[in-house]
């Protein structure tokens, strides 16, 4: 009983990392960027979520809260996202690689710190309030799921499902997918590659920054460092499911989760953020392009 | 070849002239305590992103953990020192040749990946160095640190204590730069470029290009070592956490503020970041803002840093100097 | 475009040489305290993850220093407050130090904050005779650094202790469990206080489980914790982190009373229901009918327009300190104030102080309770019992 309960506990956690490795993985695809600036995104969208809920305290209808939580906080994160790409990452989309690595982590730097010196972010934590009908859990057996863990979960899956659909149906989709195929080509065969770049960095912005109200209401106590780790680890989570793939973010989401979660309940809780990038060495020793990625041979 | 003989001199003797005078100030009481404190902690920092250099500047591997070898090297001389009372000269080196052996293994499965994935494997062995430091209590102290770590000297003088660990910092600091500037002379430091330039060339021309991407990361991560040693009988207390993702990129900074690529550049990256950190601290919160736009901003427009990537050269400074207008270059 | 090229080149050139410059005129010495004030200095963390804590240390110092000055100083002079930033970061808390003892000349230290930090500057204050208390490191082994290092709050040892028989004696707890946080030395040596105490007096340890900083999910650990059934489960680490666990274990089933330390200060403001029926220890009771206590909040408020914390007394007591054994020592040698230190037993803000003979303070806790506040979901704090030494 335990067991599955931690298993619960597993997926859980996992469909947060899921959540925040679609947006991850989208970019990346795309543009080849590991944008190290996204868990800080989520911190934006977390911090919209706060005021959302506060502003809608005494409204009625806890639905309307969330779905104004959700809007503001894609709408404000995908500002942020494309401002970001616009000033720091276009300029460099042609240097080396190390120069644009180099710039999201300072372009992470600067939203983190930022953030603590505008006053009504940070520096000290802040509660969530979150509306009364969310909170509780559901009891089934002996296993106790909360309620924001179930719509973290459903989230996750619908945004899943949306987000493959729009990459694999639509014509946006079909440009992004020969954008992240071969950037001159697409530019030749007359894909503005500029707006496509623009439209991936708002939808993967939007995307943390949903990942950023779900995670607030998870964990309600919000600060302007806390999108570090759950950056890194949903990162990790991207790469495990091969860099790309958005089923594949979904997957190694959920296996995160889980792995971190059994770590941390039967073999040691000291050692779990040590298992995390621990797995992450071993798929890229194992199977680099990870678990649903193509292996791309690199073109001289 | 001669002309290279001559530089090389006269780098050495002007930093020997460096030293004579920054000693000379310092006992005399014009530079005080604080900034023989000062430049020695830039002495470290400068020893450390030398050694980042090498692998990301010269080799074009960026990795984001070396503060997990300084730490390596830091906690191996402390325990050798405080534990087996060996002397501190032994302890150092001690400490760079574990983090040396620590280098090779990670390079081991790591050095097969590129760019991105290199930097991020690199940052998951910083952190699980950090992990696992943490937990060996026994070893280590744990989160409480390791505390007590005797210093390079204790004459019972301030002033000279200063002046002494000023100049062992100094010492390792142009073992250091010596020995890297050689290894890039030499021909596997040719290769080691090739590698920055374009590997698959490089290993089309025949280089086993992971070998020599090993012995690059394998040297780093001992010079990296040597610093983390000489950190430790600097501070005298060392703490695990301390030594995490953004105190590496601290190194990444400095390597890219003077210039990937140019050792000279690096130097001169250690001593303004070391400075502009004390300076800027009246900023407060900003300052660390301020750190994250530079970044960025350096990135975007000043990608070569100070020096690019050429060498500071006495002669050619002279003739620089001397040369009248009107020829243009 | 050559000349543009060369434009930017001296641009670079003469950025470089005047970054040279900057270095030679800074070199120069700076100036130290002049001949008629008494230097005393402080390291806190103005920037950085637990600047809000320092930034009321220093201001709480300042104001006592302001206090002492307008009633005359300390033997004829005025005291004057250097301050130093670390960003709770030991490697710039030796060298805000060597600033301190070097440029300011400063003959006693109220620092560093974190544990950590003072452990890293322990060994050169006591080499340098300079008079070190500390407000809030609460390391046991800051002050077996030497007879000059003193503390003004707690050591782990003793809050776990007093959380320990609290639990076991006023709870009648037989079992218990605790949940750390294993990369923070404060938690980690509240939980190993707390263990030993609790197994002396009779108790079990049913389970120990640890997180790292940082982390937010804890239903493993949790989990476990619910499947042992223990009749407490203490939860040594601040406010914050707190709010996360205690939501997570009503959750997991974990019904129990859970404990804290004085890292809890403030939790309060910061959580909910679920912190209803749980008791943590602190300094003192904000809520005291205690005059100096009231008087200093007033005074606090006043000058700096914020609700004081427990660290912020602390510091104005640590300072308070200073300057009376200054005052009794008559001078400013090291030897007489380090010995009219020992003297200290008055009573202050956090309480009645006087030092042991390992120069920890022997005073009182209080232990605090969270009950249903007056608003839903507001928990309020009413004051439990005292527990003495």
């Amino acid at each position: 009983m335990v067991f599955l309960q931690q298993l619960v506990n597993g997926i859980s956690l996992g469909s947060v990392y899921s959540l925040i490795a679609i947006g991850y993985t989208m970019v990346y695809g795309i543009v080849k960027l590991i944008n190290f600036a996204h868990g800080d995104i989520l911190m934006i969208g977390a911090f919209c979520g706060y005021y959302a809920f506060l502003w809608a305290q005494g409204s009625a209808s806890p639905v309307l809260a969330v779905a104004f939580a959700f809007l503001l906080a894609m709408a404000i994160s995908a500002l942020v996202g494309v401002i970001i790409e616009k000033t720091c990452y276009k300029p460099l989309r042609n240097a080396p690689r190390i120069n644009a690595l180099i710039t999201a982590i300072g372009v992470s730097i600067v939203l983190e710190n930022g953030a603590r010196v505008i006053p009504f972010m940070g520096p000290n934590p802040r509660q969530v309030s979150i509306p009364e009908a969310f909170k509780g859990v559901f009891a089934l057996g002996g296993l106790t799921i909360s309620k924001v863990q179930v719509l973290t979960l459903a989230t996750s899956l619908v945004l899943m499902v949306v987000l493959t659909a729009f990459v694999q149906l639509t014509r946006t989709g079909k440009a992004m997918r020969a954008v992240s195929h071969d950037m001159d080509a697409a530019q030749l065969m007359g894909i503005s590659v500029n707006r496509i770049v623009s439209i991936t960095f708002a939808i993967g912005a939007a995307l943390g920054g949903a990942a950023g109200v779900l995670y607030a209401m998870n964990f309600p106590m919000i600060n302007p460092y806390m999108g570090i780790m759950p950056g890194l680890k949903a990162f990790i989570a991207a790469v495990f499911g091969g860099i790309g793939s958005i089923p594949g973010a979904m997957i190694g989401g959920l296996v995160m989760g889980v792995a971190e979660t059994l770590t941390k309940g039967f073999i040691s809780s000291k050692l779990a953020d040590a298992v995390a990038f621990g797995i992450l060495i071993v798929i890229l020793l194992v199977r680099p392009s990870g678990l649903l990625g193509k292996s791309a041979r690199e073109k001289v | 070849m001669k002309k290279k003989g001559v530089d090389f001199l006269l780098l050495l003797g002007s930093g020997l002239l460096v030293y004579c005078l920054i000693a000379s100030l310092a006992w005399v009481g014009v530079i005080d305590e604080y900034y023989m404190q000062l430049l020695s902690v830039a002495g470290v920092y400068i020893i450390v992103a030398l050694s980042l250099n090498l692998i990301t500047g010269f080799t074009g591997q960026l990795a984001l953990g070396h503060a997990g070898f300084m730490s390596i090297g830091a906690y191996t001389a402390a325990i050798f020192v405080m534990r087996a009372s060996l002397p501190l000269l032994p302890s150092v080196l001690l400490g760079g040749l574990v983090s040396a052996v620590f280098g090779f293994a990670i390079g081991f499965p790591t050095l097969r990946l590129r760019g991105d994935y290199l930097a991020i494997t690199t940052l998951g062995f910083g952190e699980i160095i950090r992990v696992v430091l943490n937990n060996l209590e026994g070893l280590t102290g744990g989160s409480a640190g390791l505390q007590g770590i005797p210093s390079f000297s204790d004459t019972g003088n301030y002033t000279l204590d200063a002046i002494i660990k000023f100049s062992w910092i100094f010492a390792f600091f142009v073992a250091t730069v010596a020995t890297i500037s050689n290894l890039i002379r030499s021909s596997p430091g040719r290769v080691i470029v090739s590698v920055r330039e374009d590997e698959i060339a490089s290993t089309s021309m025949g280089n086993d290009v992971t070998r020599y991407k090993m012995i690059a990361f394998t040297v780093s991560a001992f010079f990296a070592g040597i610093g983390g040693g000489l950190f430790s009988a600097l501070i005298g207390y060392l703490n695990p956490s301390d030594f995490n993702f953004l105190y590496s990129v601290n190194f990444v900074v400095i390597a890219v503020l003077g210039g990937l690529g140019s050792l000279t550049g690096t130097v001169l990256g250690g001593l303004v970041f070391t400075f502009a950190q004390e300076w800027l601290r009246v900023l407060g919160d900003f300052r660390l803002v301020v750190f994250g736009l530079l970044l960025i901003l350096l990135m975007i427009f000043w990608q070569s840093g100070i020096m690019g990537n050429k060498e500071l050269s006495i002669t050619g400074l002279v003739r620089r100097i001397f040369r009248k207008g009107g020829r243009a270059q | 475009m050559r000349n543009e090229r060369r434009g930017f080149h001296m641009f670079k050139k003469s950025a470089v040489l005047l970054v040279i410059l900057a270095f030679v005129v800074a070199l120069l010495p700076a100036c130290s305290a002049t001949s008629n004030t008494i230097a005393i200095g402080t390291i806190m963390p103005i920037s950085g993850p637990v600047s809000t804590y320092g930034i009321q240390s220093r201001d709480a110092s300042q104001m006592a220093i302001d206090e002492i000055n307008a009633a005359g100083g300390v033997l004829g002079k005025k005291l004057q407050l250097y301050v130093e930033d670390d960003e709770a970061t030991p490697e710039k808390t030796v060298n805000a130090f060597t600033k301190l003892v070097t440029q300011h000349k400063i003959v006693a230290l109220v620092g560093g904050l974190t544990s950590p930090c003072t452990l890293a500057i322990i060994a050169d204050a006591q080499k340098r005779k300079v008079v070190l208390v500390t407000p809030s490191s609460t390391n046991d082994t800051v002050t077996d650094a030497g007879n000059f290092i003193f503390r003004a709050c707690y050591n782990d040892s003793f809050q776990g202790q007093v959380m320990a028989k609290f639990a076991y004696q006023n709870l009648g707890a037989k079992t218990a469990a605790i949940i750390f946080d294993n990369t923070n030395d404060y938690s980690k040596g509240l939980k190993d206080s707390f263990t030993a105490a609790f197994t002396a007096l009779g108790g079990t340890l049913v389970d120990t489980e640890s997180y790292a900083k940082g982390d937010t999910d804890f239903n493993a650990q949790l989990t476990k914790i619910a499947s042992n059934k223990p009749d407490v489960l203490f939860v040594p680490d601040y406010y914050s982190t707190v709010s996360l666990v205690a939501k997570q274990a009503r959750t997991a089933g974990i019904t129990v009373p859970m404990l804290g330390a004085d890292g809890w200060d403030e939790i309060a403001n910061n959580a909910g229901d679920e912190v209803d029926g749980c008791y943590y220890s602190n300094h003192y009771s904000p809520d005291a009918n205690d005059q100096q206590v009231k008087d200093f909040v007033a005074a606090y408020k006043a000058k700096y327009n914020a609700e004081p914390n427990a660290l912020a007394a602390l510091a104005y007591d640590a300072t308070y300190m200073i300057a009376d054994a200054i005052k009794l020592a008559g001078s400013t040698d090291p030897d007489a104030i380090q010995a009219a230190m020992m003297k200290t037993n008055k009573k202050f803000v956090t309480g009645q102080i006087s030092f042991n003979e390992k120069r920890n303070p022997v005073k009182s806790a209080v232990i605090l309770e969270l009950v249903k506040g007056d608003v839903a979901n507001k928990p309020k704090v009413v004051y439990n019992t005292t527990v003495n030494p």
